[in-house]
């Protein structure tokens, strides 16, 4: 599902991969941000040398794509853990306490404000409604909703997708 | 559906169609339905409904299991459905796998109906204006299960938008067309003029359901009127306001709706492409629009010569990339052309010059799913529901601190009490009321003294709110209204374009005043700064994010006044919410000394020994509340 | 041809002509931060706001961007409009208070209060330097990345852009870091140094027009306090204080 994260400098391997993702799309200024979301989907973020390479293919100065690539929420341009919890923080989830689940969050994964833990294990971030605002507070693990959320209940599902060797237990 | 599908050409084919789908629809063995929306699926639908299938296969019997969209009963999710023929569709909530296991099994001997909620006799068709019966002749109620049409939720509503939403299965195309689907399109390609179209759109009295509230029927006469080619139609998907997933249930569960209204608008406008933007984050949404869309070119309802008229359109996906500024409709067209979604100054309007320079007209998702229905029986008839200046139905996301939270379509001019009381069943035991958001961000609270306000655009926007996607959050003495606005506005501060200056530096320095506020440090001529401060963003904003960012700060202020200053003079927040003004200790009456408590303490500030009495210790404590959400003896106090 | 009236003057102009030149060519006066002849109007700074339309559906447009349109009343120091700048310009001022020409504006409008805690930021991302890099020495080396309250002026990936070539451009044009301020204080916020200068030209000069454009107080030597009358005296020039923050 998701991978390991790919870190700087990019193999070989990846370059051509890479290419030949940039080579299914014409050059047109209008498949910026399809080109952007595919680029993502394959290696969990967007290397920087990969962006540099959309430029010169559509022939657009690097400032542009960094800009469209820093605007879009869903775009990192860091490397990202392996399992990606999203916190909704909707309006319905923040009266059920929401900031505090993330709060939760960040320090059960290790994720922290920084937003990835050190072992490249998860990265959480806040989005703004998932559209499930009557099972509030929900958050989303990779492509798994979490409903009806209690701070209690978080380390239980935080654990569950933990490599078998690392469980978390007793006190924080 | 990898079958090839047969081509629809003309009515007949469509009758054809039709008939394959009464067959799924109603069929005359017992059926079985999972509701698989998304919120069902995070409810846990997708095990039931594989449980549901492992159970019917392992034993042979011969019943239909398939998936269907979202009834609106979100809090009773997941929901099973089960279809007898000739008695009725019985609804169950609250599934889990073994339930639903124990339900097939019993489906000819035992009910189970202690779990059922609610029980359809027979369906309306909005398309159609008739009432389907399920029933045949010697069968009535089923014991204490309440029809639909006595269940307070959904006695007032009316299904236009939603009419098919739970009803049918979303990736069946033939029971599309069984509940109608397709059929204005066919009289329309065959037997209307465009003028006439937009004519009954007009006359329907049609406002852009995504907020702003503008006139369709204007907008398609303007589109209509343009020369440049080619035109474009765009489908507004992007539903970004947070408490709102109208559209997002309407695309999972009835995408031909869309699809058909769209057909039909570039059929009266003369536009030759289409997209539908959805949002990144509904990737179920997005999943089953391509689908449809795929089902619809391969039926030749979408491409060349659509029903031998000539026309031909062609409608593709878009997917958003997480910025709620595009929503608004400049930003979202830059967002296509492969820009940041930074909005546009108007005039020029998009109807004017807008995708690639193009005349462009974006409609709600929810205001292309009326079409099909305006121009199957009339814009007359769409305007005779309604008040005289908001014409016909709006569907709402009645959430917060509500006994019955879900999905709702109701007739404009209802009022704010019948939903939160009648509706919503009021706020849940021992709370009071205290007031509604609607319109998301953009919009403002209205106290519970007001909730004899008629459900319209202009009453609330005279109320200090607007009427905003249909997000309609309820909330009652545990909310705190400052942190509500400091809320929304850490929300607007993030999501600003921040390229105009009022909008960007504006929205943080309101959010730096009233978080002030909220902390206790706020002063007297804060007040003042705060309606100077909104005065100017409204006024000055480039594009309606900034406009409105205002909004909450403004309604709050104008209704619950004393609870900022509360806030100021005596540092004191009435609900209890604001970090810095709370504490958190331990009754030595109740306490028994779980250790419970001690377990989720994020500060690890809890103190004691088992069966004694425990104390939180003050310094280390950060307020979480996961004590009192653990508590089960309600014996953590917050002062 | 459009027709319409500024300030209650009539004028004509050619279609596509933006309410700002066409007030201009009136002579009247708009102020600006992020307008700059030679580059495509931004919109992003709203000090042009102008009123238009008639009560009760008037509205503040900005006028660089605002298309003039046949029937137009434009009113440039209404009520509203006069508001608005003040407005503005305290967060203005508050945001960037070494910058001289938000001071000047701040002057000429007669400030005398600013409700918010100094930032002390270096840039009001007016645009002009990536507009000016982009249209005017066509090299586009420098551009906007974020948005809302962590938007910024940005080098791509934090790296000078091989399609930079020190010219310096947007130095030149920035209206923030072209000229420090000197007259700010740490605990007043406000410079008005040309408000509390004395002698005031008008009290010598007959004839003298002054529009306080600019504020000569920074263009003398020493140091101002927005509180205290000064009488220049030049055997008691002291060095100018250090670079503010």
């Amino acid at each position: 599902m998701f991978g390991a994260p790919t870190r700087l400098p990019m193999t070989q391997v990846e370059l051509e991969k890479a290419d030949g993702i940039l080579e299914q799309f014409e050059d047109a200024r209008g498949n910026l941000i399809p080109i952007l979301q595919e680029v993502q989907s394959h290696f969990y973020y967007l290397p920087e040398e990969i962006l540099r390479r959309i430029a010169r293919k559509l022939h657009v100065p690097a400032a542009q794509i960094y800009q469209v690539a820093t605007f879009y929420r869903c775009f990192s341009l860091k490397p990202r853990g392996k399992h990606l919890v999203q916190v909704c923080l909707g309006t319905a989830c923040h009266v059920r306490g929401g900031q505090r689940i993330l709060e939760r969050v960040e320090t059960e994964t290790g994720a922290g404000a920084s937003g990835t833990s050190p072992d490249f294990e998860f990265t959480v971030e806040p989005v703004r409604c998932l559209g499930c605002c009557a099972l509030a507070p929900v958050m989303r693990v990779d492509r798994d909703t979490v409903a009806h959320l209690e701070i209690g209940k978080v380390r239980g599902v935080v654990n569950r997708y933990r490599p078998k060797a690392r469980k978390e237990t007793g006190n924080v | 559906m990898s079958d090839p599908r047969p081509l629809l050409r003309n009515v007949d084919d469509l009758a054809a169609a039709a008939t394959r789908g009464r067959k799924t629809l109603y069929p005359d063995h017992p059926k079985i339905l999972v509701g698989m929306a998304t919120c069902g699926q995070a409810a846990g639908a997708t095990e039931v409904l594989d449980a549901v299938r492992e159970e019917v296969e392992r034993n042979g019997l011969p019943y239909l299991v398939a998936e269907t969209g979202c009834i609106g009963w979100c809090g009773q999710e997941p929901l099973v459905d089960v279809w007898l023929p000739g008695r009725g569709r019985v609804t169950y909530g609250r599934m889990k796998p073994g339930r639903a296991r124990q339900i097939v099994r019993g489906i000819s001997e035992d009910l189970k109906l202690e779990w059922a909620i609610g029980w359809m006799p027979g369906d309306e068709n909005a398309l159609s204006g008739k009432w389907t019966s399920y029933l045949d002749s010697h069968n009535g109620q089923f014991k204490g299960v309440p029809a639909y049409r006595d269940i307070p939720m959904f006695r007032r509503q009316m299904r236009v938008v939603l009419r098919n939403s739970g009803l049918i299965t979303p990736q069946n195309l033939d029971e599309y067309i069984a509940r109608g689907g397709y059929f204005a399109l066919h009289r329309a390609l065959t037997a209307m003029q465009p003028e006439e179209i937009i004519d009954h759109v007009t006359r329907s009295g049609l406002r852009g359901r995504g907020g702003a509230g503008f006139p369709t029927g204007k907008k398609w006469a303007a589109l209509r009127r343009q020369r440049a080619t080619p035109k474009y139609l765009i489908c507004n998907g992007d539903e970004g306001d947070p408490g709102a997933y109208m559209d997002r249930t309407e695309l999972e569960s009835d995408p031909h709706a869309v699809i058909e209204g769209m057909i039909l608008g570039a059929y009266a406008t003369g536009a030759s492409e289409g997209i539908i933007y959805v949002r990144e984050e509904y990737p179920l949404a997005v999943a089953r629009m391509l689908e449809a869309i795929a089902q619809t070119e391969a039926a030749g309802l979408l491409g060349a010569d659509i029903f031998g008229s000539g026309f031909a359109f062609r409608l593709r996906v878009v997917k958003g990339a997480g910025a709620f500024v595009c929503g608004e409709e400049t930003a979202l067209i830059a967002s296509v052309e492969g820009r940041v979604g930074e909005p546009r100054p108007r005039p020029p309007f998009p109807v004017e010059k807008g995708l690639w320079g193009k005349p462009t007209c974006i409609n709600n998702v929810e205001t292309w799913a009326n079409i099909p229905v305006i121009v199957m029986r009339g814009g007359d008839w769409y305007a005779s529901i309604g008040t005289a200046t908001s014409k016909g139905t709006k569907t709402f996301c009645l959430v917060g601190q509500v006994n019955n939270t879900g999905l709702i379509e109701v007739p404009m001019g209802i009022t704010l009490r019948e939903i939160v009381e009648e509706i919503g069943g009021g706020v849940p035991k021992g709370r009071r009321v205290k007031a509604v958001q609607t319109g998301g961000p953009s919009g403002g609270c209205v106290p519970a003294e007001q909730f004899d306000l008629p459900v319209d655009y202009e009453s609330l926007t005279k109320a200090g709110s607007i009427m905003g996607s249909g997000g309609m959050i309820v909330m009652d003495n545990s909310t705190c209204m400052v942190d509500i606005a400091k809320y929304f506005l850490g929300f607007l501060q993030d999501e600003s374009c921040g390229k105009c200056f009022t909008c960007r530096e504006g929205t943080q320095r309101l959010r730096e005043v009233v978080t002030r506020i909220s902390e206790g440090k706020g002063r007297e001529e804060d007040l003042a700064l705060l309606e100077d401060l909104s005065w100017l963003v409204k006024n000055a904003s480039l594009c309606g994010l900034g406009q409105t960012a205002p909004n909450s700060v403004l309604s709050t202020l104008r209704y619950f006044r004393e609870e900022y200053l509360a806030h100021i003079r005596e540092r004191k927040c009435p609900a209890k919410v604001c970090r810095e003004l709370i504490t958190f200790t331990i009754d030595p009456v109740t306490c028994n000394g779980c250790g419970a408590c001690v377990q989720v303490c994020s500060g690890q500030a809890i103190l004691g020994e088992k069966k004694k009495l425990h104390v939180i210790e003050q310094a280390r404590c950060t307020k979480c509340g996961a004590c009192l959400e653990t508590c089960k003896f309600d014996a953590v106090l917050v002062h | 041809m459009i027709r319409l009236t500024i300030n209650g003057i009539p004028a004509e102009v050619e279609e596509g002509t933006s309410v700002r030149e066409a007030a201009r060519f009136l002579g009247i006066p708009i102020p600006t931060l992020c307008h700059e002849d030679g580059l495509t109007p931004y919109g992003a700074c709203r000090l042009c706001l102008v009123e238009i339309g008639e009560a009760p559906r008037t509205k503040l447009v900005a006028s660089c961007t605002q298309r003039a349109e046949a029937g137009m009343r434009v009113r440039t120091n209404s009520a509203a409009v006069e508001r608005a700048r003040k407005l503005l310009l305290e967060l203005y001022v508050a945001t960037c208070p070494q910058s001289k020409r938000i001071q000047d504006l701040a002057s000429a409008m007669g400030m005398r209060q600013c409700r918010y805690e100094p930032k002390h930021e270096l840039c009001i991302q007016c645009g002009l330097c990536v507009r000016m890099c982009e249209q005017q020495m066509m090299a586009g080396a420098i551009g906007f990345a974020y948005r809302g309250a962590r938007r910024k002026v940005s080098r791509p990936f934090d790296m000078t852009s091989e399609l930079c070539r020190q010219c310096g451009a947007c130095l030149y044009i920035c209206p923030v870091c072209e000229l420090r301020c000197q007259g700010a204080s740490a605990e007043s916020t406000l410079c008005n140094g040309c408000l509390n200068f004395s002698p005031v030209c008008m009290q010598s000069y007959d004839d003298a027009m002054c529009f306080l454009d600019p504020c000569h107080a920074c263009e003398l030597p020493g140091p101002f306090r927005a509180d205290v009358h000064v009488r220049l005296q030049p055997e008691k020039i002291l060095k100018s204080p250090g670079e503010p923050e």
